[in-house]
């Protein structure tokens, strides 16, 4: 007896709602094992993963403001990847978001005005486009790989943020520490619920999760995206422009990225500060992978995400696990959901030794 | 009869509230920490660690600690201390600068709970600053490293050019300069506080530059096991790191919390907390020196021994002048020395410090 894979002739439609709950099953199998070999109470710590840290409206409203920025980078990658424009950049695109809308408020900090707000969010898309521009040229003029350009921009992207904070940016009564004034209020996200930390930057993540279902299910341009990702050779009989495409994808991805960036620093983060993301931009690789390049997907798993990092937290602060043992089952989880998609388009199939596979 | 039934429920939950609540404040008062590197850094985070676990020892089964480690700087840690505060910890400690904002915020939301903000400079009324003079650590570590050097060139592995580690650099350069006017410090940023192979890069890149004595102010040992394995001296930061190079570590400045988390957490159990800035040296305990490299001959050990003596009794002022700023103009006249405004804000170098600061 022999176990084969093999591909389905068609990918599985009910395989892609079975798989996150087997994958869920999994996690919580080994969780069980892997808390037992660490004597913690697996269904204490399993509730102290998934379940404390949202029991309350405030955690609930932290599993939003966490997950952000990772479903609008998420949302803007998801486009490219459709079209097969590898866009690894996202991080890098945020901080120059979050440097053009941040800017607007260094050079007008003392203008009180409702019109702040709106003009930094449009700059930090702006910023995060232009950003996305430089691959995007350099690919379609000297078809320079994207994914090695994009990444290697996100490391100029935090080095330019640096010289800033450390530079002329700095806050001028902030005994030379590198970090900007504090945004004022007319430069900060409006909250959304009093008490808690939840901003208008959540808001503009649905809308864009919104907006990109619809672009890709009604307009030209989400159909030329998802031929041109399906099936390059079609989509240029058809004639459309590959590289209109590739231009759309990373001027897109880079202003949704540009919009994560002027939220987190117009948001919970409240100023420029050298380090502004703990890598959003390349976890939202991951959650756009996860929900399937689909707005709805990337929303749920913008959230499961989000919810990981509380759970790890949590975590640590309630069974004092350490954070290596938190990192191992986010690992996890990330590990059986991503294995599980495999069924998706293959089938397991039981064959014989010595039978010809047909 | 539905609405009896309601109130029973809510009764009921209510009692079983109480009982959680007198539980918890009758057996223990909660301690809580946030790291901002893992507890295994060997450097900065372990030695807070250490100073957790002195807690512990002292207060026994009055106080239950708990740490939450590697916590990024910004919203994150916000979220952390404030669920650590939620949670009814007595007193939060927060021992990172980038936790400054996030810790004062959290503290106007929780003002029955005291934060205690490592290095920074903003307090309240719940919110205590404290750190430590490391720089006169450093003035003695650069005694040594004048003397000890055969190239004249001394390697500085730096994280952020912050005010902080600024003066550790300047206090070396004063301090070496006076035992050898020829020296020169190169300093190298790495734009982390903790990145063992960022920081390695560094330390070999300064050695390739005639470097002979590496100093860190980063918190992982990688620069120790770079000059241990090239054959060049180091100082370990933060925590005796003798371990990790055993002949090239010449010294190494230990920070020392565990005093001071004691105290402050009695006073926050007995009630008798006030929000203070402390800057803590040599005297205060706060700041330490490893055992010497039984390489380093007699009579440096001496100086340096005099020179630590001097400090800890106030008879010698690291800033003290006369010195000049790197560019020649004179910073300090002789008779008078830095006061802590200035030291907090530095942004300059001294003379014989090679480079540009980033602006």
């Amino acid at each position: 007896m022999l176990l084969k894979i093999e591909k389905r002739p068609e990918s599985s439609h009910s395989m892609v709602y079975v798989t996150p709950i087997l994958a869920l099953l999994l996690t919580v199998l080994t969780g069980i094992v892997l808390f037992k070999i660490l004597g913690v109470d697996p269904i204490e710590a399993l509730k102290n993963f998934f379940i404390v840290p949202i029991n309350n409206q405030y955690g609930a409203t932290e599993l939003l403001v966490k997950a952000t920025p990772l479903i609008l980078c998420a949302i803007g990658l998801s486009v490219g990847f459709r079209a097969n424009v590898w866009n690894i950049g996202a991080e890098g695109q945020l901080t120059l978001g979050a440097i053009f809308g941040g800017g607007v408020f260094i050079y007008f900090h003392d203008v009180d005005s409702v019109f702040l707000l709106p003009i930094m969010i449009v700059m930090g898309a702006i910023g995060g486009a232009l950003w996305g521009a430089i691959p995007a040229f350099l690919k379609t003029r000297f078809n320079a790989n994207e994914i090695l350009t994009s990444l290697m921009l996100v490391y100029v992207a935090l080095l330019l943020l640096s010289l800033l904070v450390h530079g002329s940016w700095k806050d001028p009564d902030g005994y030379n520490f590198p970090e900007s004034r504090i945004f004022s209020d007319s430069a900060t996200m409006p909250i959304l619920l009093e008490g808690t930390r939840l901003h208008f930057g959540t808001i503009l993540a649905l809308l864009a999760a919104l907006g990109t279902w619809f672009m890709l299910g009604k307009t030209l341009v989400g159909f030329q995206i998802k031929v041109i990702g399906a099936a390059p050779k079609a989509g240029s009989y058809a004639g459309f422009s590959q590289k209109k495409i590739v231009w759309f994808c990373l001027l897109f991805g880079g202003a949704m990225a540009g919009i994560a960036g002027v939220s987190e620093v117009a948001g919970p983060v409240g100023q420029l500060l050298p380090s502004i993301s703990p890598g959003y931009g390349f976890t939202a690789i991951i959650v756009a992978f996860l929900g399937r390049l689909h707005p709805v997907g990337i929303i749920f798993a913008g959230l499961l995400m989000a919810l990981t990092y509380l759970g790890g937290e949590t975590a640590q602060i309630n069974l004092g696990l350490p954070v290596a043992v938190t990192g191992v089952f986010q690992g996890m989880i990330l590990f059986y959901l991503l294995a599980c998609d495999v069924l998706v388009n293959y089938r397991f199939r039981l064959a014989r030794f010595g039978k010809a596979a047909s | 009869m539905k609405l009896k039934m309601i109130a029973s429920m809510l009764g009921t939950a209510a009692v079983a509230g109480t009982m959680l609540v007198s539980g918890v404040a009758s057996a223990e008062e909660k301690v809580g920490f946030v790291y901002v590197g893992p507890v295994g850094d060997h450097g900065w985070t372990y030695r807070h660690d250490l100073g957790r676990q002195a807690v512990e020892k002292a207060l026994g089964d009055k106080v239950k600690t708990t740490f939450v480690e590697s916590v990024k700087e910004g919203p994150d840690s916000e979220r952390v201390i404030r669920q650590l505060a939620a949670d009814g910890h007595k007193i939060i400690y927060t021992t990172s600068f980038g936790f400054m904002n996030p810790t004062l915020k959290v503290a106007k939301q929780f003002p029955n709970v005291k934060f205690e903000h490592a290095t920074g400079y903003k307090r309240g009324e719940n919110v205590s600053t404290y750190s430590a003079r490391f720089y006169e650590g450093r003035y003695v570590v650069g005694k040594i490293a004048g003397k000890m050097t055969k190239t004249n060139i001394i390697g500085y592995v730096g994280s952020f050019p912050i005010p902080e580690v600024i003066r550790g650099i300047n206090a070396v350069a004063l301090a070496a300069k006076s035992v050898n006017p020829n020296i020169q410090i190169k300093v190298t940023w790495v734009n982390t506080w903790y990145d063992p192979g960022k920081e390695g890069d560094a330390a070999k890149a300064l050695i390739d530059q005639g470097a002979d004595i590496i100093l860190q102010h980063t918190d992982s040992p990688a620069p120790l096991q770079v000059a241990e394995s090239r054959g060049v001296w180091a100082v370990g930061q933060a925590s005796d790191m003798g371990h990790f190079a055993p002949k090239a570590q010449l010294t190494a400045i230990i920070d020392n919390w565990d005093g001071y988390y004691v105290e402050r957490t009695k006073a926050a159990l007995d009630g008798t907390w006030k929000s203070q800035d402390i800057w803590g040296g040599f005297k205060s305990g706060m700041v330490q020196l490893a055992p010497y490299n039984s390489a380093i001959p007699a009579d440096v050990v001496k100086l340096a021994e005099e020179t630590r003596a001097a400090i800890t009794d106030g008879s010698l002022k690291p800033f003290a002048g006369p010195f000049n700023k790197q560019d020649g103009s004179e910073a300090v006249a002789a008779g008078s020395e830095l006061d802590d405004g200035v030291l907090l804000g530095m942004d300059w170098y001294v003379e014989g410090v090679q480079g540009k600061l980033p602006k």
